[in-house]
């Protein structure tokens, strides 16, 4: 029995690295200024992948969302030891929240079909919002296991997984398929240079003709049969491609707005003694219940 | 990012600045591998962008996983527990970082799994690893092994062994050194014999081998009974089993990491490699060249780290309200481990290009359908290689000793104590002068060529390169060393006894003086041709020759004197 493991992964710009011009004037994040990174624990998903294709036989396909950039995070992930690489990318898709995202990425795995397990990182650092993973699963209507630091065993219709929770962890089984979402709990492997050596040419057909454009390649339709025929080519899937209901994917399938994005300062403010007995503990209760920090 | 390739702008400018694109071709069949390995380079550009992505690869694994795992494994070590060796798990860890980013079979061909990379770029590799820590090198740098095998095995070894080799399955040791026979490996005594049906057994001790606790063994053995020398000498591959048994491992004073052992041999069954009798004078010279290489490497890596911690501490370190990297006495320091530390690099990858060149022009001859030029190029290349290479182990690994010194000194008291790497650099680095032949036999191995004049057409070339004003001024002081050097050549090589012999023992006193003499002009030129290209380099390269022009000269002075006094009276020097 071979798995057919499905990988999400995302390319986020840097925000540990950050330097003065990160922010525009308008209070978003000006991406251009910022390199843009492999999001990290989707390289944790990647290696528990990975580790399961070493261990079991397994067949690793990882996709993407993102702007025709994000092939570059496709082919790291290639020079990893993934099998297939699939970009989703389509000016439709553009301001997706977590709601759009998720939906655009269950339909992917619709499209792609027959997979044993969908694997997502925790959440990307750009938005921590650690809401696409779960709401892919309860989109493809499939059980989720999240916070997930290792698999303990995988089966013809089971999976063991442990994951990590408040003071502790606990070990789940789901049957498949399932989704897991993988925090910071494995060394990525990496990258692995006769797999570069194989994939550095690996382009999408979008990539091709941006090439063709500017000249560096004469006739892009005749390079990509090359490519293809190489195994070189990286699929590319529009919304339509993937079945995506216009209404629900991007801006309009998006309802959260983004009021403003804000870089805070912490400062020390004025510390408060609070007396250690049962009055003191009864008015602190009361003021955390007061102002909603409690209930 | 730390990337140990990506912030050494003296090794990126040494890999564009290499001229591999021969080799390159003569090791990709003019790029026809391309038609048949997906790995396969389409052309030279292709090639280099391959080798620089690897670099930088291994370059992140040495600056982000090693070095942060190097501490520990000096204090912990590798270990000895009931009669087996145990790696320190982060040591492990680290080979499983490297076999997974595919680096275990460099230099082996497309066929075998193998990157297909010269000897250059896998020696830029083991620099790496050995700025983040220096024992790993020595499991890491045993890749020359699966390449002895892959020069001299037969078909059926190379089919078998290399493929696991370039997948991590295998690694290797090269059992040489006995308890009573290092320096004088023509005495080797291990025995092997043949049973009635052919099958080769091996029976004895082997002393001092690195990571000896390896799954693959090369031997060198005595295969003809009755002999003493090394032409009854065969090499041996054989693998670990019952009958091969590590008895102690060494407690070393550094490369803590990796296992220095005991071994005995009891009655293992081995496969001969090659042909009898060339053990030692073909396959094991080729092997420790090889090695010599390699440790030239593990020298300036050391090197580089100890540079680099002395230059930190006396930048951050303030004395009299001042950094003390402001006073000349330490400026002066740190200048001269730079300009050590670059002359060494410089040597260590001139050394492997021609080192690269012989490869590629021998297996044409041997493999190929060479023409009269191709036989030429040959005999060229190895006379020159096996010039370089002991000059280069002599150079790279005295300076990097120097340099670790000098790094301790200039963290004063606290370079003494374990709060800094500097130290640890002092203990590793003392052991590259020292195996794979000490410096006073790369002496022996080098001072032919250099009386032979060997390297004077490379020389030539060198001084033809067109130079800036200020640089060709300085060329102009190296030849006027060149022709005291042919001076000094002639003196030597003239000199009688008494009784109007040749002057042996005055040839071997003075082979250090002479070989070093050497040294100093072949990098001063190798210094000025990099400050041709890129002027920020300039700099170095006159330090080097102003300096090297005192060094030279008191060399000469002392060859030229032909003082013999010592040959007559160190017994009353040493017994007084």
């Amino acid at each position: 029995m071979s798995f057919h493991l499905l990988v999400f992964v995302k390319q986020v710009p840097d925000t540990q690295n950050i330097s003065g011009d990160a922010m525009t004037p308008e209070g978003t994040v000006n991406r251009a200024a910022l390199p843009a990174i492999f999001n990290p624990e989707d390289l944790n998903a990647l290696e528990l992948a990975l580790q399961l294709k070493d261990r079991y036989q397994a067949h690793v396909t990882v996709a993407t969302m993102g702007m025709p950039a994000a092939a570059e995070v496709l082919r790291q992930s290639l020079y990893r030891g993934a099998d297939r690489a699939v970009l989703v990318t389509d000016r439709a898709l553009a301001g997706a929240d977590t709601l759009a995202t998720s939906y655009t990425l269950s339909c992917v795995a619709k499209k792609l079909g027959n997979i044993d397990l969908v694997l997502c990182g925790r959440q990307a650092i750009d938005g921590d919002t650690a809401q696409v993973g779960p709401q892919i699963a309860e989109k493809l209507n499939i059980p989720q296991i999240c916070y997930v630091e290792e698999v303990k065993s995988l089966d013809a219709d089971k999976i063991v997984a442990r994951r990590a929770i408040e003071g502790g962890y606990e070990v789940l089984s789901s049957p498949l398929p399932a989704l897991l979402t993988v925090i910071d709990a494995n060394d990525p492997r990496p990258m692995n240079v006769k797999l570069i050596m194989k994939y550095k040419r690996a382009r999408t057909p979008g990539e091709v003709d941006a090439a063709a454009k500017k000249g560096e390649i004469a006739d892009a339709e005749q390079y990509k049969a090359e490519l293809a025929a190489k195994g070189l080519l990286i699929e590319e899937y529009s919304a339509a491609d993937i079945n995506a209901a216009p209404e629900r994917i991007g801006f309009p399938g998006s309802p959260t707005k983004v009021k403003q994005v804000m870089s805070v300062v912490l400062t020390a403010g004025e510390a408060k003694t609070v007396s250690a007995d049962a009055e003191g503990i009864a008015g602190l209760m009361h003021e955390l219940i007061s102002d909603h920090t409690l209930g | 990012m730390l990337n140990y390739f990506s912030d050494n702008q003296d090794l990126e400018f040494t890999l564009h600045n290499l001229e591999l694109a021969e080799i390159t071709a003569m090791l990709e069949k003019n790029y026809e591998n391309a038609e048949k390995f997906e790995t396969a380079p389409a052309d030279f550009k292709d090639a280099l962008d391959n080798y620089e992505r690897a670099l930088k690869v291994i370059g992140e694994i040495a600056g982000e996983r090693i070095e942060a795992r190097s501490r520990t494994v000096d204090e912990v070590g590798a270990q000895f527990k009931d009669g087996k060796v145990i790696y320190h798990p982060l040591t492990l860890q680290n080979l499983k970082d490297l076999n997974q980013a595919g680096l275990m079979g460099v230099m082996l061909g497309h066929e075998y799994g193998g990157l297909n990379f010269p000897c250059s770029v896998y020696t830029m590799m083991t620099e790496i690893v050995s700025r983040a820590d220096a024992s790993l090198q020595n499991i890491f740098g045993l890749q020359d092994i699966a390449e002895t095998i892959s020069f001299f095995g037969n078909d059926e070894q190379k089919n078998f062994y290399l493929p696991r080799f370039a997948a991590g399955e295998f690694d290797g040791s090269m059992d040489l050194t006995e308890p009573d026979y290092g320096s004088d490996l023509q005495s080797v005594r291990l025995r092997a014999y043949q049973d009635e049906n052919g099958q080769w057994y091996l029976n004895g001790m082997k002393r001092f081998i690195t990571n000896g606790c390896s799954k693959v063994h090369l031997v060198l053995a005595r295969s003809e009974e009755g002999t003493t020398d090394g032409r009854g000498l065969s090499m041996f591959i054989c693998e670990a089993c019952p009958q091969l048994v590590v008895r102690r491992i060494e407690d070393k004073m550094g490369i803590h990491g990796v296992a220095t052992c005991e071994l005995q041999f009891n009655d293992v069954p081995a496969q001969l490699c090659g042909k009898r009798r060339m053990g030692l004078i073909r396959y094991v010279m080729s092997l420790m060249n090889g090695a010599r290489v390699a440790i030239s490497a593990q020298a300036v890596g050391i090197a580089e780290a100890a540079y680099r911690q002395a230059r930190k501490y006396a930048s951050e370190r303030e004395q009299f309200k001042r950094s003390i990297d402001k006073f000349p006495a330490i400026y002066s320091m740190l200048s001269s481990m730079k300009v050590r530390l670059t002359a060494a690099r410089a040597l260590l990858y001139e050394t492997t290009r021609i080192v690269d060149l012989r490869n590629a022009y021998t297996h044409v001859v041997e493999h190929g359908t060479p023409t009269a030029e191709d036989r030429e190029k040959q005999k060229y290349y190895t006379k020159l290689a096996a010039q370089l290479t002991p000059m280069c182990k002599a150079l790279a690994t005295e300076s990097a000793n120097s340099i670790a010194y000098d790094g301790i000194q200039i963290h004063g008291g606290t370079g003494y104590m374990r709060d800094f790497n500097a130290e640890r650099y002092y203990r590793d680095a003392r052991i590259t002068n020292i195996y794979e032949g000490t410096t006073q036999l790369q002496i022996v191995a080098a001072i032919g060529g250099v009386m032979q004049r060997d390297a004077d057409k490379r020389m030539e070339e060198l001084f033809s390169i067109e130079l800036p004003e200020n640089l060709a001024a300085l060329r102009d002081k190296l030849a006027a060393l060149h022709a005291k050097q042919l001076e000094a050549v002639k003196f030597v090589s003239e000199k009688r006894t008494e009784d109007g012999n040749k002057d042996t023992a005055y040839h071997d006193l003075m082979a250090r003086n002479l070989v070093e003499m050497e040294t100093y002009i072949f990098v001063g030129l190798l210094l000025l041709r990099d400050g041709a290209i890129c002027a920020d380099r300039a700099p170095i390269a006159e330090r080097y020759v102003l300096d090297a022009v005192a060094e030279f000269e008191r060399r000469y002075l002392n060859v030229c004197s032909g003082d013999t006094k010592l040959i007559a009276n160190h017994r009353d020097i040493i017994d007084y």
